[in-house]
């Protein structure tokens, strides 16, 4: 099962996180915290793997990814294989990638939601639901058309009914 | 930038963000927050917003609350967006709920309603928006208000809406399995889904379920099998093609739950064999997802009943990663090394050069995965190797979670393959030195216990000078500065039992350094605790032996502090210390008896002693006692004055019900007694009967002793010896064990003569910078050079253990399960029964050997031969002999319990724990015998003998 799924830049500031199981805010900053503590202290050309448990506590590892000046991270236990999960980040990616015409660590920040409707395609409650990124592609634009729409169709009672109530 | 329809984000969202960007310090970023909070709380709570404008907000409170900062405010505003009908706005809506808010939240009871109305919705993605919000807020109350819904959806055209209505009811199964048991069999239906998409995703909680009891679901084996086999072939659409390989991520899964399935099955695992067969020869390995799906197959392999041509695969497989110039590959390799090594050892040799690599790594995580390999690969020719470098990596790491794993494992390892006495006790020191706050106080009281014991046996030479170097050590380690607690309580129990026993240190010497101690760590009580004991023992020593005490100066102002001490405990042994130095020396020698840490203690549970005194008092005119049994009515008012002492005397009457009476043993007067002795400064709790000799005239009335007795009980757990021989306690003698009364067999030179040649060795290998003599010594060596010094080496080696096994019956049974090494091999144990075999083990002279002198055809015979006199071993000798029978660590208890009394101790309530550890490698005698056989094969066999680990071992 996934645990979590962090974005964070190379400053240590977090561009998104999302953990499966509940955890409050203070505890949230605290693993980012330490999260990114390992990670600015990993080299160049090291493996992607960290062995997470002193920070998520028992049977957890991690894995990231360093694009430009974002770090990819996913939380995971035992019954994921790492190179998986690695790949699982570079569909992840790409499908940012694709979304946003070559993503830049911006496109996350201001397409906060988005990026949300984009990781819940693929990873639905802590299991990998969807692996193509072309699928998730298809379920984002699909949502973003009708809800577009359903926007349309509720402005227009909105400020019919604001209009009638004057 | 993201103008993508449907995400509008306003200006003020943009200002935001950026200034947050741009902010220097964490205290502007905490400002700039503050402010934008006070901003939302005044808008969000204004009548009529717009819509987009609300979702928004909501937006903006969810990044707050990812920066780290409260937005609970505003949590009632998203539950309220999910009651909204525009699908942007219950999406944010749901978004936000599920970001906010914890099963247990209160708000979510206004949730629950929504989602049961929206899981019923037309619009697919308000079905999957509540979907989403189901697996995060629903919890197990609240499952039954949803599930019909969920069940309902599992049958829904749009087959995003199954997988997802699958997943929740994946999760209702790990929130409350119970509620949703009879649901299970779903689960089964859906993996025959049309969609592949929605079978792949059954495969998630189809793994949990079988991880939690595969033998209900065996007959899926060949389903599994079969559509493995169709997803390797490519009979998916492409569309789940990803990097040129066919669903990679539903072939990981599926092997995930073969590897389960095939698990000790050899039927189940021969549908398999094929498979994974064709898997590992079609497999792309130039692409991670490849490597990926490779991986796993290793693992399947490694975990189902193994096929000698799969295996061959694995391990070219693993051959590649390790080989790769990926550390990826590299953490895979070994951790798939790891994996094999358990059903063939042999691979891993190939591949020792590449396992230096990895340990020599700048990667952290290599590194320790590295390690976590050579763990497992630990045996007793290289356990000096491998423990050495854990030590060297422990120290290098400030990760405090896992310098105590690494140095837990480092103990295990260290008791369980130890080659000498010797080298466990600098092993241990330099664990202690490195991570002593770290490792569990067990390990500190095992490390007192071996040095006191010694070897087990009679060789008191040997003994004497094993507690020598360490005391030598143990001074020596004492100049550094900053040491850990424990292992000074450790230093100060031996230097205060040992520390002037062979007469190299003088007592000002040891009471010098012990009053440093107790000075440079003033804040530490325990140490202090354990450094005045100690330097009573010293004194008591020294007066015992007829000789002058005079007390150093700086003992005297310790002393002195101490008896002030806000700590009744130090003051009490404060005021022992003071009792003791002025007593005369037939007296302290009855308290202190030098060297008797090990001695048992008879106590004397009549009390007769006190006879005298008695009639004495009686005759005064006090109250004859009358046994508990032939008091009448008085009887319960006396309890009770016993139990609730200060109660009764508070007010008369008690209203509430009496507890039932306590089990008569607690207010037997002998009891009573006993705890009366102990309210006055007894020296050590371990000599209760001669302190009766002291203390005798100053005991008091009953009354108030047993509120006295239990705050100096507290005090005992924690003090003295009961900490780690808690059968000591005075009132229980029984399970006291007699470790000097074992007798001692032949032999007892050939054992010396080997830990000479351990006494012999460096401490410290130093072999880092030639990885082909740190590969020999770790995986037993691939080069065939030097080929008889080595073997005859290997044969010594080899046969003393024969010899140490043939001893270790006669040990107690910690010491044995210390010494794991030859603990672990029971088969040897039998040798006992079998004095051919023994002797001619005797007669190699491990010097000789050294030397050549020795055919090392004869060696390896004279070894061989004893296992395989140990492989018939005469079943009813086993329970005539005893002593074989305590290593047969199962029947252990049972067996010494019906032959023989004097061994019935043994097994005292800390040998139990110990037993369980040291069984957990060699848990029976089958395992142990494979293991040995092994071991044979690897160290004895002239093919993989060991040169390099020859030359480390002689210096």
């Amino acid at each position: 099962m996934i645990k979590a799924v962090m974005v964070m830049n190379t400053q240590g500031k977090s561009r998104l996180a999302k953990f499966y199981e509940y955890l409050s805010v203070e505890k949230q900053q605290e693993l980012i915290r330490g999260v990114f503590s390992v990670l600015c202290s990993r080299a160049e050309n090291v493996s992607n793997f960290i062995d997470a448990e002193s920070i998520f506590g028992q049977d957890s590892r991690l894995v990231y990814k360093h694009f430009a000046t974002l770090y990819f991270v996913f939380v995971f236990d035992s019954s994921e294989n790492e190179l998986a999960v690695l790949d699982l980040i570079q569909v992840f990616v790409e499908t940012l990638d694709k979304c946003f015409q070559n993503v830049c660590e911006l496109d996350i920040v201001f397409n906060y939601s988005k990026i949300h409707t984009i990781l819940d395609e693929m990873v639905f409650g802590g299991q990998v639901v969807e692996t193509s990124s072309s699928e998730i592609m298809k379920a984002v634009e699909e949502i973003s058309k009708l809800e577009a729409a359903s926007n349309a169709i509720s402005l227009i009672p909105k400020s019919a009914s604001g209009w009638r109530s004057r | 930038m993201g103008s993508q329809g449907g995400f509008y984000q306003s200006k003020e969202f943009l200002d935001l963000v950026k200034s947050i960007g741009e902010a220097r310090s964490k205290a502007e970023e905490d400002r700039i927050v503050l402010n934008e909070i006070e901003t939302l709380k005044r808008r969000i709570s204004e009548p009529d917003i717009p819509k987009r404008k609300m979702k928004e907000y909501i937006i903006r409170l969810v990044y707050i609350e990812m920066l780290g900062h409260d937005a609970s405010f505003g949590y009632i505003h998203a539950v309220k967006m999910t009651h909204d009908d525009s699908l942007l706005v219950k999406r944010t809506g749901y978004l936000a709920v599920t970001l906010f808010l914890n099963e247990d939240h209160d708000l979510i009871i206004l949730i629950v309603n929504t989602i049961q109305k929206d899981l019923k919705s037309d619009n697919y993605l308000v079905v999957c928006a509540a979907l989403n919000a189901v697996c995060k807020l629903i919890n197990e109350e609240t499952i039954p208000a949803v599930l019909p819904q969920v069940m309902e959806l599992l049958a829904h055209p749009k087959e995003a809406v199954r997988k997802k209505a699958i997943m929740a009811l994946h999760r209702f199964y790990q929130k409350s399995p119970s509620s949703v048991s009879h649901l299970v069999s779903n689960f089964r239906k859906r993996l025959c889904d049309n969609d592949p998409g929605v079978m792949g995703a059954t495969l998630c909680p189809l793994f949990e379920l079988i991880a939690r009891d595969v033998n209900s679901y065996k007959d899926l084996v060949i389903s599994f099998v079969s559509i493995l086999k169709q997803v390797a072939e490519r009979r998916l659409s492409k569309a789940y093609d990803y990097h040129q390989m066919p669903a990679p991520f539903i072939q990981i899964k599926l092997l995930k739950i073969l590897a389960l399935l095939g698990s000790g099955d050899k039927q189940a695992s021969e549908n398999m064999y094929t498979v994974v067969g064709d898997i590992f020869r079609k497999c792309d390995s130039s692409s991670n997802i490849g490597n990926a799906v490779l991986y796993e197959c290793i693992c399947c392999v490694s975990s189902i009943y193994p096929n000698p041509k799969l295996l061959e695969s694995a391990a070219d497989v693993i051959s590649r990663f390790l080989k790769s110039d990926s550390h990826n590959l590299k953490y895979m390799g070994i951790d798939a090394l790891g994996r094999l090594i358990k059903i063939s050892p042999e691979i891993a040799e190939q591949h020792q050069l590449a396992v230096i690599d990895c340990l020599e790594d700048p990667d952290d995580t290599l590194k320790r995965k590295t390690f976590e390999l050579l763990y497992k690969m630990t045996k007793s020719t290289n356990v000096e190797v491998i423990v050495d470098r854990m030590i060297d990596y422990m120290i290098s790491i400030n990760d405090n979670h896992y310098k105590t794993e690494i140095a837990s494992r480092c103990v295990e390892l260290a008791e369980q393959f130890a080659p000498s006495n010797q080298w466990f006790i600098q092993t241990m020191n330099r664990v202690f030195e490195h991570a002593g706050d770290l490792v569990n106080i067990k390990v500190a009281h095992n490390l007192m216990r071996l040095i006191a014991e010694g070897f087990g046996e009679d060789d008191d030479n040997a003994d004497t000078k094993l507690r020598s170097s360490a005391v030598e050590s143990y001074l020596r380690i004492l100049g550094e500065p900053k040491l850990p607690s424990v292992f000074l309580q450790v230093i100060c129990w031996v230097l205060g039992e040992y520390g002037t026993a062979d007469g190299m240190f003088s007592a000002s010497d040891i009471t010098g350094k012990l009053c440093d101690v107790a000075e440079a760590y003033s804040n530490d009580e325990t140490v202090k605790a354990y450094a005045t004991t100690a330097l009573m023992k010293i004194y008591a020593f020294e007066i015992a032996a007829w000789r002058k005490v005079d007390m150093l100066p700086e003992c005297q102002s310790l002393m002195e502090e101490l008896l002030a001490s806000h700590s009744t405990d130090l003051q009490q042994r404060a005021y022992e210390l003071q009792a003791v130095i002025g007593l005369d020396a037939h007296a302290v020698a009855c308290i202190m008896p030098s060297d008797a840490s090990c001695e048992d203690i008879e106590v004397d549970r009549d009390l007769s002693f006190l006879n005298d005194y008695i009639q004495e008092a009686i005759e005064k005119g006090a109250q004859p006692y009358i046994p508990e049994s032939e008091r009448s009515g008085m009887l319960n008012i006396s309890n009770f004055r016993n139990q609730d002492h200060h109660e009764a005397s508070s007010h008369g009457l008690r209203f509430e019900a009496y507890e039932l009476p306590k089990p008569a043993v607690q207010s037997r007067i002998p009891q009573t007694l006993i705890a009366s002795t102990e309210i006055v400064p007894v020296p050590e709790p371990m000599y209760p009967r001669e302190s009766y000799q002291t203390t005798m005239p100053s005991i008091p009335s009953d009354a108030g002793s047993a509120e006295l007795k239990l705050r100096l009980e507290g005090v005992q757990k924690k003090w003295g010896r009961s900490t780690y021989t808690p059968a000591t306690s005075t009132s229980n003698s029984t399970s006291q064990k007699t470790v000097n009364g074992t007798s001692q067999g032949d032999g007892a030179s050939t054992v010396s003569s080997m830990r000479e040649t351990y006494d012999s060795r460096k401490p410290q290998v130093e072999v880092s910078h030639e990885k082909q003599k740190l590969a020999a010594s770790l995986f037993g060596g691939s080069s065939k050079t030097e080929k008889r010094p080595a073997t005859g080496h290997k044969a010594a080696k080899a046969s003393s253990h024969v010899v140490e096994k043939s001893h270790v019956p006669k040990s107690s049974m910690e010491v044995a399960s210390e010494k794991a090494a030859p603990a672990q091999q029971p088969p040897d144990l039998l040798d006992l029964g079998e004095p051919t075999a023994t002797s001619t083990a005797l007669q190699l002279d491990p010097f000789k050997q050294l030397e050549g002198l020795l055919d090392a055809t004869e060696v390896a015979s004279a070894v061989n031969g004893a296992p395989a006199a140990s492989r018939s071993p005469d079943i009813m000798a086993l329970y005539a002999d005893t002593a074989a029978g305590i290593h047969n660590k199962n029947d252990a208890d049972l067996l010494s319990g019906l032959s023989n009394p004097s061994v019935t101790n043994m097994p005292g309530t800390t040998a139990m724990p110990q037993v369980t550890q040291s069984s957990s490698k060699g848990p029976n005698p089958k395992d142990s015998l494979e293991k040995d056989a092994l071991v044979r094969q690897m160290g004895v066999n002239p093919s993989s003998q060991n040169p390099n680990l020859f030359k480390d071992l002689l210096g």
